[in-house]
């Protein structure tokens, strides 16, 4: 077993072990791209025409609509809409809102929608410097909205 | 004046690696040995030309002349002085900037202590690394000037994003671009070795200590930037399979294989054209990393600019460095002597088990990075691969990776015997096996997956420690094992303990992500919240300033049984340049574990709302990746020893016989 073998023998076997190793990696990638572990990433319109059924996860991009954000009593839990400009989303947040979360600004949250349709987020990431915007989160039809700090329009023209 | 002089030595570098890529891969096919010579006095002229570029950059920085556009929107003349220098790669014209000086000083390494090689391999190395240098610098030219002017200049500039002014950031990016620039050398190495025909012993003596070297850099720019993604975005969490992190972490794989199978090469000249294939590999995805996070075809914290042009130049270079090298390879590599042999059971067996598992991991995690590109390109919407994902891999991939470490190294070269290993592995098979028993035993309620990593990383320590053991003799004649143990070469004390670190690493993942104590609270003055084992009191908070920014500071009195521990302090920070707010997290390591709080906002009443952690072993993760470090450092200090002249057959060999 542990003789050495002719050049031959070793070749084959190391690309036997080689192609086994390439096969099975192959298979655990298919076997690990699944629900759990693959997001969906959607704007409010697309949830609503996909018709994401309550207590599927994914991941929610838009703009946190202006005067929409309040905070409940208890100092944890936050209610937003997050917008694509044409339709609205309700958002619950219970946690510590990321520094850079204003209202006009691109947010990607992630969590799933409650038999009630509002959407329970579990984890909330704004954007991380003025210059950047979270992909997807762009409106398709931007100029509908309104943004009194100029918020996405001004990231926009400034990259 | 400063930005005319670097943008003139600019040009200069630009112009040297044209002549420098070209003239001495001539004169290499013409056996013309002044054009040869050439190649030494184009990478040194590189060198001297990108540090006066770089220097007139920082100089621009430090006086903030905010006539350069790049300083003007990436500093300010309130920003201490550490960042002011720290800006000048915190931005994307500057980075590359940065990453043309590592290429060039690398190259001017080389050169220089490089004198023992053949001439005509010599010019071939340095010629290929010019190579690189022209695609930089023409990048850099063509689509992202550093020195370009702005007129007006404005009288204050844009600041630093705050999140990036934190002493572990500002080291962060330049230990990850000698890391990813210091596989160049080995790529250049590789090539210059298919372009000769020839890869021998003394081939790997001279590379390895350039993979292990950018290895090094890799692991320590990594665990910075985990270390600061722990304490500065304020969740406690320290690895997120983002993109970017995939994109170090991938070359970090790639390299530790490549520094593996460099060693088979060496000693049994064997492995030889896998050992060049790695090579081209390891830079191929340097290369690969700077392009998703350059090019903003992937969002991050690290995407500093989004620009169709640079994505294209970006990708063409990617494409001709790839493809051109790879073709090389097809071609070339199959006229290469044929490699020495091994026994099924062996060191080099070993070794390729290792080489096989780090390079299907690097291959997984590739294609869990790309997959979104893919999905989006091909119309089936936005998709991201979450964290699941990659933990399954790992797990699967990694798991018998470290089983597999503990028997390597007990394995003699060429034949080894499974049975004489095995046997003197059974006492670490016994300690591995108890800690996983006694987990599930005890009530601390760990699952089956928890008792399976501390398991494996128990394993992995007790395997090195029988392993130092069997060396010097320990059970056979221990009189003489202390005497033994200091003449143990530095080399083996440098495997011994990057091992013995990664198991180290592999105790800090299991246990603190099982047992993190985490609490979600709002508290106001005098209250108290229990996480773990310790009592956290919030005593209240004080308005604090700083250099360039006013922070709200909180306190907790952290007691156990009563007796005061510390007191964390954590800060939320509003930065006025930009105005922005970062999180400064309050840690306190304990040999236990961490303390760690995180000071949200006011509720209103006097209250603020926090989130509290008690984090056990995190420390190990950090002392881990140290231990990595270290081991490579004294690895490479053992190689210098050793590397000198090559004499003998071996110059003959790699002069091709001239």
């Amino acid at each position: 077993m542990a003789g050495l073998k002719t050049r031959k023998q070793q070749r084959l076997i190391v690309v036997s072990v080689s192609l086994l190793a390439l096969f099975g990696s192959v298979f655990l990638v298919f076997s690990a791209l699944n629900e759990g572990s693959l997001n969906l990433f959607y704007q409010p319109t697309a949830v609503v025409e996909k018709q994401v059924p309550p207590g599927r996860t994914f991941k929610l991009g838009g703009l946190v609509e202006v005067g929409s954000f309040t905070k409940d009593n208890d100092g944890l839990t936050y209610r937003f809409v997050i917008t694509d400009c044409e339709t609205d989303q309700p958002v619950v947040f219970r946690g510590l809102l990321p520094d850079l979360f204003r209202e006009g600004q691109g947010v990607v949250t992630e969590g799933a929608l409650d038999e009630t349709g509002v959407f329970q987020a579990t984890n909330v990431l704004a954007k991380h410097d003025e210059n950047y915007v979270p992909r997807g989160t762009m409106p398709t039809s931007p100029d509908q909205c309104t943004h009194p700090d100029g918020g996405y329009a001004q990231a926009e023209s400034s990259r | 004046m400063a930005g005319e002089i670097g943008h003139f030595a600019l040009i200069l570098v630009f112009v040297s690696a044209l002549m420098g890529a070209t003239l001495p891969q001539y004169g290499a096919w013409r056996g013309n040995g002044f054009l040869m010579s050439f190649a030494t006095r184009a990478v040194y002229t590189q060198f001297v030309m990108a540090a006066v570029a770089f220097g007139a950059l920082t100089y621009a920085f430090v006086t903030s002349d905010f006539s350069v556009i790049n300083v003007a929107s990436n500093s300010h003349t309130l920003k201490p002085l550490l960042y002011k220098i720290s800006g000048v790669w915190g931005n994307h014209e500057g980075s590359l900037l940065f990453w043309v000086l590592n290429l060039t000083l690398f190259a001017a390494l080389v050169a220089m202590r490089g004198k023992a090689l053949p001439i005509r391999f010599r010019a071939r190395v340095l010629s290929v690394q010019s190579l690189l240098v022209l695609g930089f610098t023409a990048f850099i030219l063509l689509t992202s000037n550093p020195f370009l002017r702005l007129d007006p200049a404005p009288l204050e500039g844009n600041g630093l994003n705050p999140l990036l002014q934190d002493p572990g950031l500002a080291f962060h990016p330049p230990m990850l671009y000698l890391g990813y620039v210091g596989l160049s050398v080995a790529f250049s190495f590789a090539i210059a070795a298919l372009l000769e025909g020839e890869v021998n012993s003394l081939w790997a003596r001279w590379v390895r200590p350039w993979a292990l070297l950018a290895w090094i850099f890799l692991t320590g720019g990594i665990a910075l930037g985990s270390w600061w993604a722990y304490y500065e975005l304020g969740w406690g969490g320290w690895w997120f399979w983002d993109p970017t992190e995939n994109a170090s972490f991938m070359p970090w794989l790639v390299a530790a294989a490549l520094l593996h199978s460099a060693i088979v090469v060496e000693k049994r000249d064997a492995l030889k054209s896998w050992t060049v294939l790695l090579a081209i590999i390891a830079f191929s995805f340097s290369l690969l990393g700077t392009f998703l996070v350059r090019s903003g075809i992937v969002t991050s914290v690290h995407a500093f600019a989004t620009d169709p042009a640079r994505g294209v130049f970006i990708l063409a270079f990617l494409a001709l460095t790839i493809g051109g090298s790879m073709a090389l390879y097809a071609w070339r590599a199959p006229r290469m002597a044929p490699s020495g042999l091994f026994g099924l059971v062996s060191r080099e067996s070993a070794l390729v088990l290792n080489n096989i598992f780090l390079s299907t991991f690097a291959g997984v995690v590739l294609v869990g990075t790309l997959y979104p590109l893919i999905m989006e390109a091909s119309g089936a919407g936005q998709i991201t691969v979450g964290p699941p994902f990659f933990e399954f891999a790992a797990t699967v991939i990694m798991s018998p990776l470290i089983v597999a470490l503990g028997f390597g190294p007990f394995l003699a070269w060429k034949r080894g015997k499974i049975g004489r290993a095995s046997q003197a592995l059974l006492p670490a098979v016994g300690v591995a096996v108890v800690a996983g028993v006694l987990l599930l035993w005890s009530d601390l309620g760990g699952t089956l997956m928890t008792a399976f990593g501390l398991a494996l990383a128990v394993w992995l320590m007790a395997s090195v420690m029988l392993e130092i053991a069997a060396r010097v003799k320990l059970w056979s004649a221990p009189s003489g094992a202390l005497k033994r143990l200091i003449t143990v070469p530095r080399a083996q004390w440098g495997m011994s303990l990057a091992h013995f670190g990664l198991g180290i690493m592999l105790l800090g993942m299991t246990v603190s992500e099982t047992f993190t104590s985490e609490t979600l609270t709002v508290m106001k003055p005098g209250d108290t919240a229990d996480v773990g084992n310790y009592a956290f009191t919030f005593t209240g908070v004080a308005p604090v300033p700083g250099p360039n920014y006013t922070a709200v500071r909180g306190f907790f009195e952290v007691r156990k049984n009563g007796d005061l521990v510390t007191t964390l302090m954590p800060e939320d920070r509003v930065y006025s340049n930009p105005v922005t707010n970062t999180t400064e997290a309050g840690i306190h390591s304990l040999m236990s574990g961490d303390l760690y709080a995180v000071i949200g906002e006011s509720a209103g009443g006097g209250r603020w709302s926090m989130r509290l952690y008690f984090k056990p072993f995190i420390s190990a993760l950090w002392l881990g990746a140290f231990l990595m470090v270290v081991g490579g450092l004294l690895s490479l200090l053992d190689r210098r020893l050793r590397v000198g002249m090559p004499v003998g057959r071996d110059r003959l060999q790699l002069d091709g016989g001239r």
